[in-house]
């Protein structure tokens, strides 16, 4: 069944949009992440103008983290004390990324930064996060109980400490703050929520539990994502709201199954399947710059260099 | 190039003079398409007569053109190239104005029907309608880039050349249909209809097709650019909703 997407202009098969909303869900659901970095490329893919794609998928990213929050919140496992710190980190971060973004913009050669971007985060945390839940997975068969990590870091030495409770955790507000500014700054230039690299960076950095790691970062992800959303309605008029609903039916349905599914995994094995799904994506676009393309000449709008 | 335009006037100014000596009596199944929710492409049949008022016996064989445009849209084509081991967009080249949809259809191979001279005057074949806007005097290669974008876009099947399409009966009745693809842009379309004998324009007719979204495509587009506050809070509405509604669901079927 075709639907005509009113501001792409471009017409889609529906069961095909559902299709990868459902999958990008689970994903989301599962790892807490918003998928974006997934689903955007997919979008490209299927023919959607790029500055549609990204400012729809951040529409989409809204309700399947809404949905997947929802579910944690009823399972108590969403830190909102530690979620809103990183929203004001993430807030400040997301205005500054915008600004650097147009700034790069000015100089040309933002999608190779984008792609470069992709690439090396994608590739550095692919490759930690695998190491390290391999390392933990090992343990886990020989120990019957891991030991929980208790090392005194910069985390617990920096001042205005405070308690969160559900993380388990007291530590200084200083990291958290830096940690959403930096994943801000990155979502705004690649156009995601970011989850990829904030799951991880609360895991190792702060020293969160991974099961309270995913609703956090997707309670997170709602606001970034609705800011982006109403900046990009009002200044570019790119979210095509018939794209967004097809695919957010499949991504919430998905984000519940991706939930049930993230609830039954060990916390190693759900890093292990976020890293290699990380890795993937990451080789993937490697080879697009690596590779020599069939056609070297590419059709854009004018005027976005 | 202005040299050349120049002679090529005179040159077709001698030829257009039995042109009013053929008339076009054209027909079109639509000259409006609504873009509705569902709409997947369109089929255009196009048709009409020739009115001869002298005797076509004397001379060679009639052929038609017929030509459909969208509107013309500003486009950059980019080239890649490997730097530092990797494949970078080295060059871009703005081309003006392109149609983002061309198609033409003949009675016979396009190099037969339209005469080179034609083809640059009227510019009916896609590379020259292109060439023709495409012209920043300063930018080399710019061949190379106007190619790349008809190759792009033929490969998308945006521009079609529809050699033999045409059919005509008896030297006047002509009919052809185009079909027009799904990812159609708004905007008013311009039909030509070209008469040819050994080459050379006889006549000509033009004639235009409304394109444009109707019922809710309309209504969400308008508001997305007059009211896009509204439209940004209305697409989160629906999703922070959508994520409630399924999360209450699955609370229900799992009890």
């Amino acid at each position: 069944m075709y639907i005509y997407l009113p501001i792409a202009e471009v017409s889609v098969n529906a069961f095909v949009l559902l299709g990868l909303g459902g999958l990008v869900g689970i994903l989301s659901g599962m790892f807490g992440v918003g998928g974006g970095f997934l689903m955007t490329p997919l979008l490209f893919f299927i023919g959607i103008p790029p500055a549609v794609a990204v400012a729809t998928e951040a529409n989409q990213i809204v309700a399947s983290s809404f949905s997947g929050v929802l579910a944690h919140v009823k399972r108590k496992t969403v830190d909102f004390k530690m979620g809103g710190v990183l929203l004001i980190g993430g807030l400040i971060g997301a205005a500054l990324g915008v600004v650097v973004f147009n700034y790069l913009k000015s100089l040309g050669q933002v999608d190779l930064l984008v792609k470069l971007c992709y690439v090396l985060f994608l590739g550095v945390v692919g490759s930690l996060m695998f190491a390290e839940s391999l390392r933990a997975l090992r343990k886990s068969k020989q120990v019957a109980v891991a030991k929980p990590r208790k090392k005194r870091g910069l985390v617990h030495v920096l001042p205005f400490k405070m308690r969160f409770r559900v993380s388990g955790l007291y530590i200084s507000i200083i990291p958290p703050i830096v940690v959403g500014v930096a994943v801000g700054v990155l979502a705004a230039i690649m156009g995601v929520g970011g989850g990829f690299v904030m799951v991880p960076a609360m895991i190792y950095l702060l020293g969160m539990p991974t099961k309270v790691v995913v609703g956090t970062s997707l309670f997170q992800i709602i606001f970034v994502t609705a800011f982006t959303t109403m900046l990009h309605a009002t200044t570019n008029y790119t979210v095509d709201m018939v794209l967004a609903v097809l695919l957010l039916i499949g991504g919430v349905i998905g984000a519940q199954f991706g939930t049930m599914i993230g609830a039954k995994l060990k916390a190693e094995q759900l890093r292990i399947l976020l890293a290699l799904m990380v890795l993937l994506v990451c080789a993937k676009l490697a080879m697009d710059l690596i590779v020599e393309p069939a056609e070297l000449f590419s059709l854009g709008v004018a005027g976005g260099h | 190039m202005q040299g050349l335009y120049a002679r090529v006037l005179i040159a077709l100014l001698a030829f257009t003079a039995p042109v009013s000596a053929q008339d076009i009596v054209l027909g079109m199944s639509k000259d409006e398409i609504g873009i509705t929710a569902f709409f997947n492409g369109s089929e255009i049949l196009i048709f009409g007569a020739l009115k001869h008022e002298t005797a076509t016996s004397s001379a060679g064989d009639l052929d038609v053109v017929v030509t459909i445009a969208s509107p013309r849209t500003p486009v950059t084509v980019r080239r890649k190239d490997k730097r530092l081991g990797i494949w970078v967009n080295v060059e871009a080249f703005d081309v003006d104005l392109a149609p983002s949809f061309y198609a033409v259809a003949t009675t016979g191979p396009f190099d037969r029907v339209v005469s080179e001279a034609s083809d640059l005057w009227h510019q009916i074949s896609v590379r020259q309608l292109i060439r023709a806007v495409a012209v920043p005097p300063t930018t080399l290669n710019k061949d190379q880039f106007t190619e790349a974008l008809v190759r792009v876009r033929e490969e998308q099947g945006l521009y079609q050349l529809l050699p033999g399409s045409v059919q005509l009966q008896e030297q006047t009745l002509f009919s052809t249909s185009v079909s027009l693809p799904a990812n159609l842009v708004e905007g008013p379309y311009s039909a030509r209809i070209f008469v040819l004998r050994d080459g050379e324009v006889v006549s000509q007719y033009q004639t235009a097709i409304d394109v444009h979204k109707v019922g809710i495509e309309r209504w969400l587009y308008n508001l997305a650019h007059e009211r896009p506050v509204v439209y940004g809070l209305l697409s989160l509405a629906i999703a922070i909703f959508s994520g409630w509604a399924a999360a209450a669901a699955f609370r229900l079927l799992r009890g």
